[in-house]
C-alpha cells in the first residue's frame, strides 16, 4: 500500500486548505500560522479537521491539535496516523 | 404566530406540510440553546401535541452554515448566574434543566417519527437535541462532541442516558471523558448516525426518509417506537442532580468565565 511521505502529506494539506477556504495556494507556506493565513476561527478549524480526516481517512482527536498552529506540525500529526 | 400549520420564532421556525413538520433552527451564531430557544421548543411541543393526529414525522435541522447547534447558551448561563445570588442561580439552573428535560422527553417519546438532519457542529446541548430524535442523518461535515467536562460539568440535557441507551458504554466514556469530537463517518460506524450523505444533502435525505415513514400505519409506527425506545427516566433524574451538584462548584464559574471571555482561536476545541 502506498504510504505518502510527510512532505507529500504537507503538500496535500496545503492544497486542500487553499481550495476549501478559497485562499490562493501560493499564499500558504508550511510554517504559516494557519489561523492567520486562512483567516479561520475555531468552528472553521473543526471544519478543516473534518476535511482532513475525510481526505486522509484518519481519526485525529481534537486534543492532538491543541497548540498546533502551523501546517508542518499538522502534517506530522496526520502522518503519525496514516 | 403559533398555529398547527407553522410558526416563525426568534430562534427557530416550523412548518407542517403533507404530514411532515419541518423545524429549522436559525439562531446566530450557532443555535445556542438558551431561555428563548427553550420557550420556543415548549411551544413546538404543545403544537405537536395538538396536531398529533396530522403529523407523521418531525425533521429538525439548521439553516446556519456553522452547523446544527453548538449547545447550551453558555454566555446566557454565565451572565445570569453572575447577576444572581448563588442559591437563586442554582435554583434557576435546576428549573431550566427540568424544563429542557420535559421538552426533550416529549420529542423523544413523540408518537411521530423524529429525524435530526445535521451538519457541522453538533455539540453539547445540540448533540443532546439530536439524540432525542429517532434517527440522525448527517452530512460529511458533521462533528459530534460533549465538551462539558472542560467546564467542570457533565452534559445536562439528557445526553449521557440517551447516548448510553443507543450505543455502547465504552464509546460514551470516550466521548464524555476526552471531550473529543467524532466526524460523521465515525458516528455511523458506532451506530449513532443512520445515514451519512454528501455535504448539504442531510435535509433532502431526511425528507426522503420521512416520506417513506409516512407510508406506514401511524399507530403501528408509534407502537414500534414505544417498544424499542424507552426513556431512561431514572438516569435522567440523576443527571439533573449531578449537574446541579457540579454547577455549585467555584471551578464551574471559573470555567464559564474563561469560555465566555476567551479570545482563543480554539475555544471549541476540547
Amino acid at each position: 500500500m502506498f504510504m505518502p511521505t510527510t512532505d507529500q502529506t504537507l503538500t496535500e494539506i496545503l492544497n486542500l486548505a487553499a481550495a476549501h477556504f478559497k485562499v490562493p495556494r501560493q499564499r500558504l507556506s508550511p510554517d504559516d500560522d494557519f489561523f492567520k493565513s486562512l483567516g479561520i476561527d475555531s468552528l472553521q478549524t473543526l471544519d478543516l479537521l473534518t476535511k482532513l480526516e475525510n481526505h486522509f481517512h484518519v481519526e485525529l482527536p481534537d486534543y492532538e491539535l491543541q497548540g498546533v498552529t502551523d501546517f508542518r506540525t499538522l502534517a506530522g500529526k496526520i502522518q503519525a496516523r496514516l | 404566530m403559533n398555529t398547527a400549520a407553522g410558526t416563525t420564532g426568534k430562534t427557530m421556525s416550523y412548518e407542517l406540510k403533507d404530514g411532515i413538520v419541518d423545524l429549522v433552527l436559525h439562531r446566530t451564531p450557532c443555535n445556542e440553546i438558551g431561555s428563548q430557544s427553550l420557550e420556543e421548543l415548549e411551544l413546538l411541543c404543545e403544537a405537536l401535541r395538538r396536531a398529533e393526529q396530522n403529523v407523521r414525522a418531525l425533521i429538525i435541522h439548521s439553516d446556519l452554515k456553522c452547523g446544527f447547534s453548538a449547545g447550551a447558551d453558555l454566555r446566557e448561563l454565565y451572565e445570569r448566574s453572575q447577576a444572581m445570588e448563588k442559591d437563586e442561580a442554582a435554583k434557576g439552573v435546576r428549573e431550566f434543566l427540568h424544563r429542557i428535560h420535559a421538552v426533550l422527553n416529549a420529542i423523544d417519546a413523540a408518537p411521530m417519527t423524529t429525524i435530526a438532519a445535521v451538519h457541522g457542529v453538533v455539540f453539547g446541548g445540540g448533540f443532546e437535541l439530536a439524540l432525542a430524535c429517532d434517527l440522525i442523518i448527517a452530512d460529511k461535515t458533521a462533528r459530534f462532541a460533549f465538551p462539558e467536562l472542560r467546564l467542570g460539568l457533565i452534559p445536562g440535557f439528557g445526553g449521557i442516558p440517551r447516548l448510553k441507551r443507543d450505543i455502547g458504554n465504552a464509546v460514551v466514556r470516550d466521548l464524555l471523558l476526552t471531550g473529543r469530537s467524532f466526524n460523521s463517518t465515525k458516528a455511523q460506524q458506532i451506530g449513532l448516525v443512520s445515514q451519512v450523505v454528501s455535504e448539504g444533502e442531510a435535509l433532502r435525505a431526511a425528507r426522503a426518509t420521512a416520506a417513506q415513514i409516512a407510508k406506514f400505519d401511524r399507530g403501528t409506527s408509534a407502537a414500534a417506537k414505544q417498544f424499542i425506545k424507552p426513556i431512561p427516566h431514572e438516569e435522567l433524574r440523576r443527571e439533573i442532580e449531578i449537574f446541579c451538584d457540579l454547577f455549585s462548584r467555584p471551578a464551574v464559574q471559573a470555567g464559564l468565565k474563561k469560555f465566555v471571555e476567551s479570545k482563543d482561536a480554539q475555544p471549541y476545541l476540547p
